[in-house]
């Protein structure tokens, strides 16, 4: 078992024939992702990467059944490209893309509340589980199948947490990065439940940084529902305050969502952190003995 | 993107909303042709920069005849203002703002801004204005409300009537309020604006409301479309180095330590200052080189690092996942000969190719320190800035 993805996922890639989009489809398919097809508005029709290409979402879920889709539409498009693929009925919607407007995010959100899609992004190196499917763009090599269940707003801090977990030996189960941006998809929250309820993952790695309050609304949850053990490290604890440090949602506003509030709300809650990103594989290491 | 008083005035008055009668100026004479214009026995004469806490600074002088607005025009322009926000580096003054002074009778705080936790446009709002506002939430939090508007549904006139009343505001000026808040709401969805803050914003004696300061940030993102915003951006007024790196598409913020990071990826790169504090040294800087890390930005990465006095050592930190770590070697060791670093450089270099890539930086003939792991980079560059 994992989460979200596995060998069954049928993923199709909007923005399939752009350099972003053909390059990492290419690593997908060499890592062994079932890619059924892409969508470029106008080149219906066409085959790129010996797969279909289709005008529409709705037309490549129909000719293809896919169940999940890899966004890498430039930011300007990208709003249009999730909710087309929401109404396409997708279930799991991974958007790469970077720099969307933070006003589309917020109507982007609003309209999949109502549907039952769920959206991991924007700004995020994807979904991987490792030795069945890669969905975005981590590099594969440093994976390894396991069980630890990796989450996190940060990109190369994902890929800092699975380069100790398979130095180590334990390995993933799936690693989720939830993006960066302020308004975004699938949160902490809903990726612990989901390894919670996973059968594979025996720990949790999180990876926080500064702003907003997703990681003390994680520590709540991991103190209510929890039983698998949470190794988690926050970013920016140097970070000046009202200074945005790359990720938009990485700014601390009104005196909330220091790195210092946040490890104490996790330490409140039980959860074993670390303030060395160096330490988060041999935390791990040690808990589950 | 921040823009100044003047510029969110303007915009501010498309949306209806009232900013009082002012102009521009970027000389004394021009000052006074506004004080003409405006009419009037009294104005105020406001530097334009890009930082709060102007007024306790000496950035804000009333002027009782037009001879006093050329002084204060002629005092300020050309000159610097250090705000308890600018820190000790003051922000350049070219322009200032010249306007009819407000009958004041109270004096209220209105901002609106995004959200994150509730995903809406907010509005906060304090009858507590003319102050720090974080100082009102930490002491009487109960003098601040906040509503938030659904995106579909919009501003309705009942979140403002809400908000108007907790003001204390009387019938005819909740009218007037509602006004106001509807239109900085057409206006902070429509121009993409990540913050609006009207402190104060206040009634008058002749029973209207005035917003007397404007501050309006913008989204970054959503610049392409709003070329004409895009265009108002006042390069002055930023820390020069943090826009030399923007013009490279680098994400650089200068911080007060000696010890220089150079990392892929913004959440790594707070990792790495992370650690460096944890160790014991002082980050210089915050630098993120993106995923690509190719020659070029290696050398301008390095360009704006070393441009900082005091730097003692810098740390290279990269992640190498799909480039190759041993392309990225090659460009360090170029770019650091390009550049002729004159400190240590520390480099952990991690990912496909990795041990390829060591040996290229301990091969190099330029003195590299290739470090084993994230801990031992960390302690080496620390003791390498100790000297």
């Amino acid at each position: 078992m994992s989460i979200l993805v596995n060998k069954d996922t049928k993923l199709i890639v909007q923005g399939f024939t752009g350099s972003q989009g053909t390059f990492h489809s290419e690593q997908c398919i060499a890592y062994g992702t079932n890619i059924v097809g892409g969508v470029t508005p106008g080149r219906g029709g066409e085959t790129h990467l010996d797969r279909p290409v289709f005008n529409t979402c709705g037309d490549a879920v129909r000719e293809t059944g896919a169940n999940a889709t890899m966004i890498y539409v430039p930011a300007p498009f990208a709003a249009d490209a999730i909710l087309e693929a929401a109404d396409a009925g997708i279930k799991t919607i991974i958007c790469i893309t970077e720099h969307i407007p933070v006003m589309d995010m917020l109507r982007v959100r609003a309209a999949l509340d109502d549907s039952d899609s769920v959206l991991i992004g924007p700004n995020c190196p994807g979904v991987i589980t490792p030795g069945e499917c890669k969905i975005g763009i981590m590099p594969a090599h440093i994976h390894q199948e396991g069980k630890i269940g990796i989450v996190s707003r940060s990109g190369t801090l994902t890929y800092e947490a699975v380069f100790q977990t398979t130095h180590n030996g334990l390995g993933q189960s799936t690693c989720v990065g939830i993006g960066g941006d302020p308004i975004h998809g699938l949160d902490f929250t809903d990726v612990l439940e989901m390894f919670e309820n996973d059968p594979q993952t025996a720990g949790v790695v999180m990876v926080g940084e500064i702003g907003g309050t997703a990681e003390e609304e994680a520590a709540e949850y991991i103190k209510a529902h929890m039983k698998k053990p949470v190794v988690a490290y926050i970013a920016g604890v140097t970070a000046p305050p009202g200074k945005r440090m790359g990720h938009a949602g990485a700014i601390i506003s009104g005196g909330k969502g220091t790195a210092d509030d946040k490890f104490e709300a996790l330490e409140a809650a039980g959860v074993a952190t670390v303030r060395s990103t160096a330490e988060i594989g041999s935390k791990m290491e040690e808990i589950l003995g | 993107m921040n823009v100044h008083e003047y510029q969110a005035k303007e915009i501010f008055a498309r949306y209806g909303v009232p900013a009082g009668e002012g102009k521009v100026a970027r000389s004394a004479d021009e000052a006074i042709e506004v004080a003409k214009s405006l009419g009037g026995e009294r104005w105020v004469v406001k530097a334009q920069v890009h930082a709060g806490g102007r007024g306790k600074a000496g950035g804000v002088k009333i002027c009782d005849s037009v001879d006093d607005v050329r002084q204060a025009a002629s005092d300020l322009i050309g000159g610097e203002l250090k705000t308890q926000q600018t820190g000790d580096t003051g922000l350049p003054i070219h322009a200032v703002y010249v306007e009819k002074p407000a009958d004041i009778e109270s004096e209220l705080y209105l901002s609106v801004l995004v959200d994150r936790a509730t995903r809406r446009v907010t509005f906060i709002a304090s009858p507590e204005g003319g102050v720090d506002i974080e100082e009102v939430a930490d002491k009487t939090p109960e003098r601040i409300t906040q509503v938030a508007i659904h995106p579909a549904a919009g501003f309705q006139a009942y979140q403002a009537r809400e908000i108007g009343f907790f003001l204390g505001l009387d019938k005819k000026q909740v009218g007037e309020f509602v006004k106001v808040m509807k239109g900085l709401y057409e206006m902070f969805v429509e121009c993409d604006a990540s913050l609006v803050e009207i402190n104060p914003l206040v009634t008058t004696k002749q029973g209207g409301l005035i917003a007397l300061d404007g501050k309006l940030n913008f989204d970054d993102n959503a610049l392409f479309r709003h070329k004409e915003f895009a265009d108002m951006r006042d390069m002055t007024q930023e820390n020069e180095r943090e826009a030399k790196a923007a013009e490279h598409d680098l994400n650089y913020i200068q911080l007060d330590g000696n010890i220089g990071c150079m990392v892929n990826g913004a959440g790594l790169a707070m990792g790495t200052m992370d650690l460096v504090k944890l160790h014991g040294g002082e980050p210089a800087n915050f630098l993120d080189v993106g995923g690509g890390a190719t020659t070029e930005r290696v050398t301008e990465a390095f360009k704006l690092i070393t441009a900082g006095e005091g730097v003692k050592a810098i740390l290279v930190n990269i992640f190498g996942g799909i480039v190759r770590c041993d392309l990225i070697a090659e460009g360090i060791i170029t770019a650091a000969k390009d550049v002729g670093i004159e400190v240590p450089v520390v480099v952990r270099l991690e990912g496909t190719n990795a041990e390829a890539g060591r040996k290229l930086l301990d091969e190099s003939d330029f003195d590299l320190i290739a470090a084993q792991d994230l801990t031992d980079a960390a302690k080496k560059v620390v003791a390498e800035a100790r000297g």
